[in-house]
């Protein structure tokens, strides 16, 4: 039953007040063949029968949990039952970022230690508490680099290896901002691009391709310039590599839905933004600190919040005012689970597992892994015949989510597949995929 | 309320005095005691330039965010960096180690047609 909580005299008098007759005559401005279109709706169903229904259509959708190669920016990793069983629990169930702290110490600690733990992987001095996704802290961290230099510089240098789709949020994000972003050149040779106009470059690590290189030289580079150094990056990865922090990288965000988050379709996931304390007024999105309270004890509360959200509105650089809290727990509580040694062992068994993979299907005739440059969990590979036709027959013949088509990004890289193997891949799902290339 | 007797003053709550050739230039008393504990003061970088009530930077407190308003057009010569690390300077004294921005003045003349101090004064107390 719909609760309405006005009377046929209220509606008569709110509609005496604007002037109007009749409800209808409200719309009379939309064409009337529009208007009150009949909808040809079929007849009413039970409960019972709309959940049969909908988990018809649900059957059709193909889900991850068979051998899954793809990566690509969305990684199959394992969660562990401690997250869904923390994050469900009534005290976090809430999306949304709590504003007053004396009733919310549970969630701001939850957050702070989020934003602890970020740091600590990261290598930087102050994580945020968290944006949508990968895809838009890149794009924030970009305002964030050009408001550094109060908008005097206009240039963004992006790698073509940062993940496309990352690309054209961060060229959505800065339409008319009168940025000059450019995209179109190799990575090797970001460096002779830099000048005095260019407020930042960004990079990814791994790249998309999966290769890992050092960024200390190209953040020297940068800075000698004035420029930033933004890194897009992969949580899980970190847990072997060398921080982007202690390659002298200035922002770092990526994607956290690897850490005890799943797949979800393609979203909701996570984004993490950290940064130096230099920059932190630069900083979109919220912010959990450590204080103390009138009695002295240790509390936690959003700081830094007056500037940018509530005060200055209209001067904001960003109109982030939330975060992605529930799954920024998640992470957390995928990070103290597991640790600094259980995730570093999660990333070796995807570093290990990947290198195997790509050594037995470099045995493959018609097959060449590109190999010349080191790598985390995912490799490209030149494949005998078009991606897609493969993947379409590793799945109807073999049950197998093959990799990334490149070509679809990379016009130069047709015919070359993106293969991501994680901890969840197992030897005998690697030998399946191997024994089905051989056979295509 | 303290007011510099040597200072001009602008209806945004900014003075400035000449030092030398060059203007100094903060915000008033009255202005510190209206935004109470000041916790962050953003300033321009020396060279730029800004017209008369142009905004060179932000000041913000535990309760407010106000924008600074150039008294009269300039090119900044130095900003005040210890209040990067001492915002509350501006509280505890701000005609003197409180100053904000020195510049030089496109037309100095533009100095007179500020508000005298017992202007400024009758000015709040109208506000």
């Amino acid at each position: 039953m719909p609760y309405i909580p006005h009377s046929e005299a209220d509606r008569a008098a709110m509609l005496e007040v604007v002037g109007v007759r009749s409800f209808e005559e409200l719309f009379t401005d939309v064409p009337a063949h529009a208007r009150f279109p009949a909808l040809n709706l079929p007849p009413p169903l039970s409960e019972m029968e709309v959940r049969r229904e909908v988990e018809s259509f649900a059957a059709v959708n193909l889900t991850a949990d068979r051998p899954c190669f793809l990566g690509a920016g969305a990684y199959r990793h394992f969660v562990p039952a401690v997250v869904d069983a923390l994050i469900s629990r009534g005290e976090f169930f809430t999306a949304y970022t709590p504003y007053q702290p004396e009733i919310s110490q549970g969630t701001l600690q939850a957050i702070f230690e989020y934003q602890s733990m970020i740091c600590a992987l990261t290598g930087m001095e102050v994580s945020n508490a968290s944006h949508y996704d990968g895809a838009t802290a890149t794009a924030e961290a970009v305002i964030a680099a050009v408001n550094v230099h109060r908008m005097k510089r206009r240039k963004v240098l992006l790698s073509p290896w940062v993940h496309p789709e990352y690309r054209a949020v961060v060229r959505t994000y800065t339409q008319g901002m009168g940025l000059e972003l450019v995209e179109d050149v190799p990575a090797g040779e970001l460096t002779g691009l830099l000048d005095q106009n260019t407020a930042c470059v960004v990079v990814q690590y791994p790249d998309f391709l999966g290769h890992i290189e050092d960024l200390t030289p190209l953040a020297r580079a940068a800075h000698a310039r004035g420029a930033l150094l933004i890194v897009a990056t992969n949580p899980i990865a970190l847990g072997m590599l060398k921080p982007p922090g202690a390659m002298e990288a200035d922002i770092v965000v990526g994607e956290g839905q690897g850490m005890g988050i799943g797949l979800n379709f393609g979203g909701p996931y996570l984004g993490f933004f950290a940064t130096r304390m230099e920059y932190v007024r630069r900083m979109s999105g919220r912010l959990v600190g450590q204080t103390v309270d009138a009695e002295g004890k240790r509390g936690f509360v959003l700081t830094l919040s007056t500037r940018e959200q509530h005060i200055r509105r209209e001067k904001a650089t960003s109109n982030i005012c939330t975060n992605q809290g529930l799954l920024a727990l998640a992470a957390a509580i995928y990070m103290a689970a597991l640790g600094r040694c259980g995730l570093r062992r999660v990333a070796e068994l995807c570093y290990h597992k990947a290198h195997y993979a790509a050594g037995r299907v470099a045995e493959l005739p018609g097959y060449t892994v590109l190999r010349d440059r080191p790598f985390f969990n995912e490799f490209v590979v030149r494949c005998p015949r078009q991606v897609a036709e493969l993947n379409t027959y590793l799945l109807k013949e073999h049950g197998i989510i093959g990799g990334y088509d490149l070509g679809c990004d990379y016009p130069h890289l047709e015919g070359h597949m993106l293969l991501c193997v994680t901890e969840m891949n197992t030897r005998a799902e690697i030998e399946l995929l191997v024994a089905a290339l051989a056979d295509f | 309320m303290k007011l510099d007797p040597e200072a001009r003053y602008t209806e945004t709550h900014e003075w400035v005095r000449w030092d030398d050739n060059e203007l100094v230039c903060g915000i008033t008393d009255h202005a510190q005691e209206s935004l109470s504990d000041i916790v962050y003061v953003e300033l321009p970088e020396v060279g730029d330039e800004f017209n008369k009530g142009d905004v060179f930077g932000v000041v913000e407190s535990v309760k407010a965010a106000s924008d600074l308003y150039m008294p009269i057009g300039g090119r900044i010569t130095a900003i005040n960096e210890e209040l990067e690390d001492a915002p509350e300077l501006v509280n505890k004294d701000p005609y003197g180690s409180g100053w904000m921005i020195r510049f030089v003045p496109f037309d100095a003349a533009e100095f007179d047609g500020l508000m005298a101090p017992e202007a400024y004064e009758e000015f709040i107390s109208e506000e």
